[in-house]
């Protein structure tokens, strides 16, 4: 099983990296772009058998070690692979 | 005063801290290897320096978190023990939970190295008390990741509880945007626990410690920390 996970700033916290490539697309003419978030994508192989109990520790992973959720929020999707 | 100093794989300001304590200050100072766990019983102060701990690889100060040593450190800075985290050692106290709040990059994406002025907020601890005649400090800051971050309710009890230590300013102590290097939320240096027993700061009193050179500003933070003890 893979889980694919999503770490990402909450609102409010300032993201200077998702600010600089917002100003950097709006130069190129690209006008509608409203807001830039910039985070991190993470791929966790994993050899769970039940999907029930990888989404426990999934969860777990990233309240624990991947995400600061003093600043970032997370979400994540679980895959079946071979 | 008996002091540790954490050892990461990527502390590079260990040797400053051991130099100015023991050579400096001429305190009993010992390393403590990040992979063991210790005894801190008889410790009156633990530091955990300034660097890269373990690359920053995902957050400065994450993977550090749970290295053997932490486990006591918590259990000495719950028992009342003295822990000061300077520049990546904040991080890792802000990781583990022992000091509020989060580091995020500088607002100018930049790493910053050069002398900023901080004002001490809160004279009255351990880590500030013989700053009382001398409240605006000429201290080193040398990181990337130094923005503090609060949500506002939580910056609001911080303020209330006097835990606010250091704050941005300018040489006659004006805290203002201009004075901010990288953009902290109230331009905070440094914040300490409720008990006042955890600090954490970004600034580097160790490089302006020894009075070999010009500035020795830095010696005040360990002076209080001596008499304190």
């Amino acid at each position: 099983m893979l889980a694919q996970i999503h770490v990402t700033f909450k609102d409010g916290v300032l993201d200077p990296q998702g600010k600089t490539v917002h100003h950097a697309l709006n130069d190129l003419g690209y006008d509608e772009v409203q807001d830039v978030n910039i985070g991190k994508y993470l791929e966790v192989k994993l050899d769970s058998t039940s999907e029930e109990e990888a989404e426990i520790r999934v969860r777990e992973m990233c309240e624990k070690l991947l995400a600061n959720t003093v600043i970032e929020s997370f979400r994540f999707t679980l895959v079946p692979t071979d | 005063m008996k002091c540790g100093i954490v050892v990461f794989p990527g502390s590079n300001c260990d040797h400053d801290c051991y130099h100015i304590l023991k050579q400096v200050l001429n305190q009993e100072t010992h390393w403590l290897w990040h992979k063991e766990e210790a005894n801190l019983e008889s410790f009156d102060l633990v530091i955990l320096p300034g660097g890269f701990s373990y690359g920053d690889y995902l957050r400065a100060g994450s993977i550090a978190h749970f290295s053997p040593i932490m486990n006591s450190i918590i259990r000495f800075a719950s028992a009342g023990g003295k822990v000061l985290g300077i520049c990546n050692g904040f991080q890792i106290l802000l990781e583990c939970g022992l000091l509020p709040g989060a580091l995020i990059q500088n607002q100018s994406r930049k790493f910053i190295c050069k002398n900023v002025f901080v004002n001490i907020d809160n004279p009255n601890t351990a880590f500030t008390q013989n700053c009382k005649d001398n409240r605006v400090l000429e201290i080193p800051i040398a990181h990337h990741q130094g923005s503090y971050y609060i949500d506002p309710h939580s910056l609001s009890q911080l303020e209330e509880n006097g835990q606010i230590i250091f704050r941005y300013c300018d040489t006659n102590g004006k805290v203002s945007t201009e004075s901010n290097p990288n953009g902290s939320v109230g331009s905070i240096a440094g914040v300490a626990n409720e008990q006042k027993n955890v600090m954490g700061m970004m600034p580097h009193p160790e490089r302006c410690a020894d009075p070999l050179w010009p500035r020795i500003d830095g010696q005040l933070i360990f002076q209080s920390l001596i008499s304190n003890s």
